[in-house]
């Protein structure tokens, strides 16, 4: 199996310009924002939902707080994951009781994690709002789930997949279309 | 399938994230220190959930976990018990009073018959050294030690270093002392064979037929181990205080009364002020209040000793996970640690030789390194 990289789907200063853009979106939306916070998803959701809020700093100086969730305890392939899961820790330093949470991950796919995730919010609490924000859709959904807030949708066939390079995690800062191919 | 013994090397130092490669937890001696730093750190998350007001889990729902007591235990009992369900995970009970090993069955048949049940994970406390170890080889599912004889007690000698951790911020170089009956206590043993991988100096203070010579080469060989009669002098300078239940039910005569005892060992408020300001006092429980801790200790603002007991759940909560929750082909065989590895425990080369053992010994069955 070989991995190709076919296309660059967004540079540096397009990841960064999508995010401020997102960080507008989801202030405008939210109609007051006393009860707003980001959840980033581990991992690369963590960076992406950081850098929301620092725009949102811009944004008449919104303070809004950031949590971060581990979702591997909610996972439904846990049995396919070889040979052990490696757990992180979630940290989410607010109650979640009524608030106006918005879940940040970078790609949205078949769903099934943001299906972990919430099951792992309501072990929380009850927020009054729960919605999605992604950097890439690239559709293939297994679930009834949709975000809210997407920074690009992009049609994808199943053998390919998308790699989003963040500087906090990856040294690199671009989102890239990869594809398995049979050698 | 087991991948060769470079193999697995090479892929935990590429991902810098450290698995756990083991089937079963017998013993924390043949771990290495970044394996218990890596357990220590997957009990962190479960540490979390106990904060939650929802505890519960269904992380292993449809998994259950067999608890086999041939020994008789609360706490440990409870404690897994309480791992299992907050994870979701369903129990099945065997305890020694009421067991058929009362009717004469040996303990291989009674594990076969749990086995025959199909739980998912057993989780074994015997009187036996070597019992779970010998259980191990015999069962295809994995294998928690909770207590074999006067070898080990894993999860407990991990919740005491999390506790420290905790509270230390790092394991690193510790002077720990520990009292009181040193010779029966596995706990002692865990203790002793996870924190010298960080460097701790050990004291061990106690009677001296509960302090025999041979301890002080359990360790790793250079591992710091002295013994000192003297509880002011084993006390100078510690930065953690282990102190042992006096388990008057494994001796057969008492060869030191309770009063001689209390005189000469008991920690208590005085001697505790030979130690570092800071000490951190621990006691695996039960306490005999009054013979080897005082009350003023016990309940002091150095005890650790309820915090012990919250992650214990903690630690049995990421032992069951780790063991139960993922597809565990491609773990290897654990080591019981009961053979002396000719080469260091827990060095680079005891690992590869290990792996390379496991490899060799193939399908064969009787093997202690066979692969399963």
């Amino acid at each position: 199996m070989r991995i190709v990289e076919k296309a660059q789907l967004m540079s540096a200063p397009e990841i960064d310009r999508t995010l401020q853009r997102l960080a507008h979106q989801i202030v405008e939306k939210s109609g007051g924002t006393k009860h707003l916070a980001l959840i980033g998803i581990r991992r690369r959701g963590v960076p992406l939902a950081q850098r929301i809020a620092k725009a949102m700093r811009g944004i008449d100086g919104l303070d809004v707080p950031v949590g971060t969730l581990d979702i591997t305890l909610y996972r439904d392939d846990l049995s396919k994951v070889a040979p052990q899961a490696v757990l992180q820790s979630s940290d989410i330093p607010f109650g979640v009781d009524h608030m106006d949470l918005v879940l940040v991950d970078d790609v949205l796919y078949t769903g099934r994690t943001i299906r972990a995730a919430m099951n792992g919010l309501f072990d929380l609490g009850r927020p009054s709002r729960v919605s999605l924000c992604v950097l890439i859709d690239r559709g293939h959904r297994e679930m009834p789930i949709e975000a809210q807030f997407i920074g690009r949708s992009v049609q994808t066939s199943p053998t390919e997949i998308i790699e989003v390079r963040l500087r906090e995690i990856d040294n690199e800062e671009r989102v890239v279309l990869v594809d398995r191919t049979e050698p | 399938m087991i991948a060769s013994a470079p193999e697995i090397l090479a892929d935990q130092t590429q991902r810098a994230v450290m698995t756990y490669r083991f089937r079963d937890l017998l013993a924390l001696e043949p771990l290495t220190a970044d394996e218990l730093t890596f357990l220590l750190d997957q009990s962190k998350p479960f540490q979390e959930i106990q904060r939650h007001s929802l505890k519960k889990l269904a992380t292993l729902r449809g998994k259950t976990v067999a608890l086999a007591f041939f020994e008789n235990s609360t706490r440990t009992r409870i404690s897994f018990g309480t791992a299992a369900s907050r994870l979701g995970a369903d129990t099945m009970n065997l305890q020694a009073e009421s067991s058929s090993l009362k009717k004469g069955e040996s303990l291989l048949d009674t594990v076969h018959t749990l086995n025959a049940m199909k739980p998912d994970c057993l989780v074994m406390r015997h009187a036996s050294s070597g019992a779970a170890d010998f259980v191990a080889r015999n069962l295809d599912i994995p294998v928690i030690n909770a207590g074999d004889g006067t070898h080990e007690h894993p999860s407990q000698g991990l919740l005491d270093a999390l506790t420290i951790r905790d509270r230390k911020s790092s394991l690193e170089n510790l002077n720990i002392t520990i009292l009181g009956d040193i010779s029966h206590s596995r706990v002692a043993r865990s203790n002793i064979h996870l924190l010298s991988k960080f460097g701790c100096r050990f004291t061990l203070c106690g009677p001296a037929m509960w302090v025999p010579r041979e301890l002080q080469a359990i360790g790793p060989p250079g591992a710091a181990i002295r013994r000192v009669f003297r509880i002011d002098e084993a006390l100078e300078g510690a930065d953690v205080i282990l102190v042992l239940r006096v388990q008057t039910e494994r001796l057969h005569e008492p060869a030191l009364s309770a009063n001689d005892y209390i005189l000469l060992y008991q920690l208590n408020a005085e001697r505790l002020r030979c130690a570092k300001p800071d000490a951190l006092v621990l006691h695996p429980g039960p306490m005999n209040r009054g013979v080897e801790i005082t009350p003023d200790v016990a309940d002091g603002p150095q005890s650790c000793v309820l915090e012990q007991v919250t992650n214990g759940i903690a630690v049995r909560m990421a032992l069951l996970f780790l063991l139960t929750a993922g597809g565990a082909e491609e773990t290897v065989d654990s080591p019981g640690a009961l053979n002396p590895s000719p080469s260091a425990p827990g060095s680079a080369a005891a690992e590869v030789q290990k792996l390379a053992q496991a490899q060799a010994a193939g399908t064969k069955k009787d093997s202690p390194h066979a692969p399963r």
